[in-house]
């Protein structure tokens, strides 16, 4: 087995300690940064997705694995120039105005780090300005908010609603999710996407990147 | 803490079988066997032979009760332990014997064939909660003198667990007892390492046929265990009330108890039975009647008090479809069954008053029942003191998805059912193509046909048991078994 299907394979066991380990030795045979990130890394990640989906694995599966990728993205983060992780995309994502509830939130974070996003977590409780202003200064390629509450909810359309003044709208994709959120709703506000699940807004924000 | 529901207390329990106990001895039961009141006869009790009556005993009743093993155990075909009957285990077996089967393409009730049956035995052979097979439906494309062996044929071709079954004429033992002879190797051998349990069944109020008077014998005299299954029906048969019942049932199982330990003392039995209320509404006998799983729970009740293992029909449903009717009277009746420590759980499967089994309904069961065996584990801490240390961990990480004590107890604390048990969210189910019960379990009866392993009985043995099965046949008329692979 090569180094980097180790590495694949040691991260779907969510072995951080081995993926440190052969990406240590990948890194000493040469392979390039780039290349242990793609077809190391990420593509142990895809593999947890798929598996996850098709109820293969549980959660904790995922998160360990998404732990080990991490394990083995510290080693590679010094050695690309300009200091950073090549991304697929960057995400800014938090819990809207009023609601304190980031569980959700939090999952589809560390999943999207997980799949090759760069992700500004804003936390929760997070006004209508901040989202914007943010995904502004960070050039961000989607927003992603979530609500657990029914009262939150209409912070939402005002994140979308700013969005349109700003004739933002287009460049920065929405995500909306959380235990109330509907497709529907989705629409009605006029957001890109709806996303059930950490997975399934994985693969949503994949679709809005152009990454599907 | 294992959870533990009862319905008597000891005080009634003895009451219940004192007043069983002198119907025995006063009114006597009637035993169609001359063989069998001859035997009790000769033992002190007073004998009719014209009008084929015996009146027990106390003592008869007590030497038969001391001599009664209090547990037992049963190995699959290859030898390995798979039951251990005793206090408060609980394993499940499909309800058995069912005239027919749903047909889940037509949605129609129909009499089963050969490979309805084998379809069956390839799904409990993989299902992790049943833990026995029962020869659950009757094949109607053979001869019924031999439908009985036939399926304990197959059942012992294609699966490797043990099997409840039973016989319906007296000729039929010999075969049943020898397929068994044969896995085993030996009668001594099958005598310790027992790999089937007939059900012998009583005839309301208070009577043995002929044919089951004997087979309790024959089972008897091969060390080969046995259920009893009584049948009073409140109302019509038996008492209305649940303790006239009672009574019933503990006289029918107990006469059952004495023709088996005065043939052999220490055979191997179950406590069993199959009761139920009559619905004087349309005449039927509801095993889904709340009143039929509460007299169900007690007479194992008194079965435990009496230092017997015990057996239940119980966790099916009177339903005629894959419906809620089912998932209710099955789900409370399995959970009941459990709580109470019916040893042996006789149900899963089956719909339309023990008359029809469902493959579908089997995989949804399964279901049932492993949830059932879940709950019996109660709530025990598993490293929860001191808590402090867990909340801190949880304060600094906001989540413990993947703190250690979650990877470790995850999967013992929780059961995680099969995709026949839907907990997707109404969005994933949507997109997931919005699949009804029914199509999930049957999805999940095709892949489990589909992973089918054959059963790792040597292959001279299943050939000696064909060629057993084969002269069977060919004594009742029947030139070829049908085809079944």
């Amino acid at each position: 087995m090569d180094i980097l299907n180790k590495i694949s394979e040691h991260l779907q066991l969510g072995d951080d300690e081995k993926v440190r380990i052969f990406t240590k030795e990948a890194i000493k045979a040469k392979i390039s940064p780039k290349e242990i990130l793609n077809n190391g890394l990420i593509f142990g990640m895809d593999i947890i997705g798929k598996k996850y989906k098709a109820h293969e694995i549980f959660l904790p599966d995922v998160l360990l694995a998404a732990k080990a990728m991490y394990a083995g993205m510290d080693l590679l983060r010094p050695m690309f120039i300009k200091g950073g992780i090549p991304t697929i995309g960057k995400v800014v994502i938090g819990t809207v105005q009023g609601d304190l509830h980031d569980i959700g939130k939090n999952l589809v974070g560390i999943m999207l780090k997980g799949a090759g996003f760069e992700v500004i977590d804003l936390g929760n409780d997070v006004s209508p300005s901040e989202f914007i202003e943010i995904a502004k200064k960070e050039d961000a390629s989607v927003i992603g908010m979530s609500a657990l509450l029914t009262t939150t909810m209409p912070f939402m359309k005002i994140v979308i609603d700013l969005l349109k003044e700003e004739r933002l709208i287009g460049k920065i994709k929405t995500i909306i999710g959380g235990a109330p959120v509907t497709e529907e709703f989705a629409r009605e506000i006029g957001a890109d996407a709806f996303g059930y699940d950490s997975i399934n807004a994985i693969e949503k924000v994949k679709g809005l990147t152009g990454m599907t | 803490m294992r959870p533990v529901l009862r319905f008597l207390s000891d005080e009634l329990i003895e009451k219940i079988v004192g007043e069983a106990r002198e119907i025995l001895c006063k009114l006597g039961v009637e035993i169609h066997n001359k063989d069998i009141l001859f035997m009790l006869g000769e033992h002190g009790a007073k004998v009719e032979m014209d009008r084929y009556h015996v009146f027990l005993t106390d003592e008869i009743i007590e030497s038969a009760l001391k001599a009664v093993p209090k547990s037992f155990k049963l190995y699959d075909v290859l030898g390995n332990e798979t039951h251990h009957f005793s206090d408060y285990n609980v394993y499940f077996t499909p309800g058995s014997a069912a005239l027919n089967i749903l047909d889940y393409e037509t949605n129609e009730i129909r009499k089963p064939k050969t490979t309805d049956y084998v379809r069956y035995v390839k799904v409990v052979s993989q299902l992790d909660n049943i833990a026995s097979q029962s020869t659950a439906f009757i094949p109607a494309d053979v001869c019924e003198k031999i439908s009985d062996s036939y399926r304990l044929y197959l059942s012992f071709l294609y699966c490797e667990k043990p099997v409840v079954t039973g016989t319906f004429t007296m000729e039929a033992f010999n075969i049943m007892k020898e397929f068994q002879v044969i896995i085993r190797g030996s009668k001594e051998e099958l005598k310790s390492k027992p790999l089937t349990i007939f059900s012998c069944c009583p005839t309301s109020p208070i009577k043995w046929s002929n044919v089951t008077s004997q087979n309790v014998v024959d089972c008897a005299n091969f060390s080969i265990p046995v259920e009893f299954v009584s049948m009073p029906l409140s109302g019509f048969m038996a008492p209305v009330t649940l303790v006239g019942t009672l009574i019933q049932h503990t006289a029918e199982t107990l006469s059952g108890v004495v023709i088996s330990q005065f043939t052999n003392p220490g055979t191997p039995i179950l406590y069993g039975g199959s009761p139920a209320i009559f619905d004087v509404r349309y005449e039927t006998t509801p095993m889904g009647a709340v009143e039929t799983m509460m007299i169900d729970c007690a007479y194992n009740e008194i079965g435990k008090y009496l230092g017997m293992p015990t057996q239940g029909y119980i966790s099916l449903s009177d339903s005629k479809q894959l419906d809620a009717q089912a998932g209710l009277e099955s789900g409370v009746g399995a959970t009941l069954a459990a709580l109470c420590g019916i040893n042996n759980i006789s149900g899963p499967g089956m719909l339309d008053f023990e008359s029809c089994q469902s493959l579908e309904k089997l995989v949804l069961d399964n279901e049932i029942c492993g949830m059932t065996i879940h709950l019996l584990k109660g709530i025990e801490p598993k490293e929860d003191f001191p808590s402090l240390p867990r909340f801190q961990e949880l304060l600094k990480e906001q989540h413990l998805l993947i703190s250690e004590h979650t990877r470790r107890y995850l999967n013992e604390e929780f059961y995680f059912p099969g995709v026949v048990i839907d907990r997707a969210s109404r969005t994933r189910w949507q997109e997931e193509g919005s699949i009804t019960l029914l199509e999930r379990a049957h999805g999940e009866v095709e892949r489990i046909i589909k992973n089918y392993v054959s059963s790792r009985l040597q292959d001279d043995t299943k050939k000696e048991l064909t060629k057993l099965m084969t002269e069977e046949a060919h004594l009742y008329g029947m030139r070829n078994l049908p085809e079944h692979e």
